[in-house]
């Protein structure tokens, strides 16, 4: 019945939307690829009348240095992940949301209400969060996965078709975990031994790809692939044989945000889109495409049931910590570069 | 009158004299923003202090380049060595670049010269199918060119199905792979210039050559090659330069494992690096050389002239 009411005002609002359309003027978008379904903006478009336009970007850090060379007061919103909200907190790339203009903040999820990278969500709100991980082929090699022994040390069926994800962060953390050191560590010692690790596994490599991360695994090109749950899933159901692993060592956790950008050439209507991306059907919405989760209470009535009961949201009993990738200073950053550049040169 | 004009160069009178410097303006205004502007901001870039994660801080600094010649070490406080990383970066680029130049060249050659023999009616269709495939985008192409070369794709499908190999061939991600990806990209600046050289050709130049008993082989060397010279070096040139600061072709097709010139830079703007200044350090130096390069074609260009008379 409750859906019934909504979509007559969808409907409703869809035949005013086409005189309103042209008045309501313009949203801009900065997000990542494949991750909003199209009807989700449509709707957004039906019920207000408000046009959207969104470009794409494939890192947090290619977001970043665009916004930093002159497209900040282009975009009204952006999607970064948790330590990128932080650093572009720090560099002063956002824009403070009033007490009260966020009819739909309350909708928060109390866990992620107050989140260390934006304390009292004064510029942004969950849109989804996950892990990231990696995918091994089951046919291509069956014994145990739960390790990150299979990137940094992986067995011979293995070596050579491994993809890692071209970031920085992800790879950083990861092998962190695997040395059991503390991340943005600035002991010399374990910044050389994490140099020389990753020296040694690279050989193991075969590429670095973030964007065709899926396909890699897909195509059968890669038997092992650096890869968030929601694309792990997505590339098992496009027919790959592929188990998503949780290491015992511990694996990447992570939230994306919906950021208020500084000189938003439309703050009004991002603000409509962020209280539209707050109602728990909206969100449901995304969370059913990108197969992550949501951080808004009362989505569950809306998400798909399959959802819940994925191998790739469920961590085994051994599963290690997740943990956020954490922003390390400017001395232990120069190192992070150092060392990637060796690893890439 | 085109023709000589094209191929003469220095005629003495000049008909436009009056109105040229309007003439000009046009093309001088649109190089000056959109070529000088940029290259003298990278230039001034390049001189300046890094701003943590991206950006530039106004205050004069060698840093950038300081970076590219000296070794200091993982933490960056030892004394200068002298620093192979980005001397093997830009050597890797310029094999790989002069790679791709030589398959071009084995593979745009001939085609020029089949193209420029047809029936003179047909030499336009010939131009045509060759520019066709450009009509797509090159990030496009270069991902399509994965497909067809990966270890489940049509061509070790193709070469396992002949029976000419019994394990697929590993292509995809390695140096090779780039090397075709620069060769597909660039392929009709190779033959664009040669054919219109050897169009130019007098064939009656090979056939008075055969006449007096030269070889074919020999015509090919000693008269065919010498006068579509110039049509040559400025396929080589048009294909290496792009070549060297590509980085589509290296991040798609190479894996992105080893760093080329191109991808170099772009890491240090869209990467995690975020160093600007050095990013355009590194652009001056590939400029730097890439002008070095032009200028001795260009010297020995007007050698070669002088000693036609």
């Amino acid at each position: 019945m409750k859906y019934l009411v909504k979509s007559s005002v969808a409907a409703l609002a869809l035949a005013l939307g086409a005189n309103a359309a042209a008045a309501e003027g313009k949203l801009v978008l900065y997000h990542w690829f494949e991750y909003m379904p199209q009807e989700v903006l449509d709707k957004f478009t039906a019920e207000t009348g408000i046009e959207v336009t969104m470009d794409t970007y494939d890192s947090n850090e290619a977001m970043l240095a665009s916004l930093k060379s002159g497209a900040i007061g282009t975009y009204d919103l952006a999607v970064p992940g948790d330590y990128m909200v932080a650093i572009m907190g720090n560099q002063g790339l956002l824009d403070t949301i009033a007490e009260g203009e966020l009819k739909n903040k309350a909708n928060i999820a109390p866990e992620w209400a107050d989140p260390a990278f934006d304390p009292g969500r004064m510029s942004s709100i969950p849109y989804q969060w996950g892990s990231t991980s990696f995918a091994v082929n089951r046919d291509v090699y069956s014994g145990n996965i739960q390790t990150t022994d299979i990137l940094f040390n992986p067995p011979a069926e293995l070596q050579g078709r491994i993809n890692m994800l071209d970031a920085q962060g992800e790879i950083m953390a990861m092998a962190s975990l695997h040395m059991g050191i503390p991340q943005c560590s600035s002991d010399r010692e374990q910044l050389k031994a994490l140099n020389a690790m990753l020296q040694d596994a690279k050989q193991h490599w075969s590429s670095f790809n973030s964007d065709t991360a899926k396909e890699v695994l897909v195509s059968g090109d890669a038997a092992v692939g650096q890869i968030y749950d929601g694309f792990a899933a997505k590339a098992r159901e496009e027919g790959a044989n592929v188990e998503y692993a949780y290491p015992v060592q511990g694996y990447v956790a992570w939230m994306d945000n919906v950021v208020l950008l500084k000189d938003a050439p439309n703050r009004d209507n991002a603000i409509r889109f962020m209280d539209f991306l707050l109602e728990p059907e909206n969100i449901a919405a995304v969370t059913n495409y990108a197969q992550y989760n949501a951080g808004v209470t009362g989505v569950e009535a809306f998400l798909d049931p399959d959802l819940a009961s994925k191998p790739e949201k469920n961590p085994h009993a051994n599963a290690g910590p997740g943990i956020f990738i954490e922003v390390c200073d400017q001395q232990v950053q120069a190192v992070y570069d150092q060392i990637w550049t060796n690893l890439k040169k | 009158m085109a023709g000589g004009a094209a191929s003469g160069g220095s005629a003495n009178t000049d008909t436009y004299k009056e109105a040229r410097t309007w003439l000009l303006l046009p093309a001088w205004v649109t190089l000056s923003i959109l070529v000088l502007a940029p290259v003298g901001m990278m230039l001034v870039y390049s001189f300046l202090t890094k701003e943590f994660r991206g950006g530039v801080v106004w205050e004069f600094s060698f840093a950038a380049y300081d970076q590219f010649f000296c070794d200091r070490g993982l933490f960056g406080d030892e004394p200068c060595a002298i620093e192979w990383t980005y001397v093997t970066i830009f050597w890797r680029s310029i094999w790989q670049a002069a790679a791709a130049t030589l398959l071009s060249l084995a593979i745009g050659f001939p085609t020029a010269y089949f193209i420029a023999t047809r029936p003179e009616r047909m030499r336009p269709v010939w131009v045509f199918l060759i520019t066709i495939p450009y009509w797509v985008n090159l990030l496009i192409r270069t991902v399509s060119m994965k497909f067809l070369l990966r270890d489940q794709g049509p061509l070790n499908d193709a070469l396992i199905g002949m029976g000419l190999i019994d394990s697929p061939l590993h292509i995809v991600n390695t140096n090779f792979a780039v090397q075709l990806g620069l060769f597909y990209s660039y392929l009709p600046f190779m033959v664009l210039p040669i054919y219109a050289a050897v169009e130019r050709y007098n064939f009656s130049l090979s056939e008075a050559a055969a006449d007096l008993y030269a070889s074919k082989f020999t015509t090919l060397r000693r008269i065919l090659l010498p006068a579509v010279k110039p049509g040559v070096i400025a396929g080589c040139i048009l294909v290496f330069v792009p070549s060297m600061g590509s980085f589509l072709a290296p991040d798609l097709l190479g894996g992105a494992k080893n760093f080329m010139i191109g991808s170099l830079i772009e890491e240090q703007f869209k990467g995690n690096a975020g160093n600007w200044p050095f990013g355009a350090a590194a652009s001056m130096i590939l400029l730097t050389m890439v002008l070095i390069l032009l200028m001795l074609f260009a010297r020995q260009q007007a050698k070669a002239e002088k000693a036609e008379g």
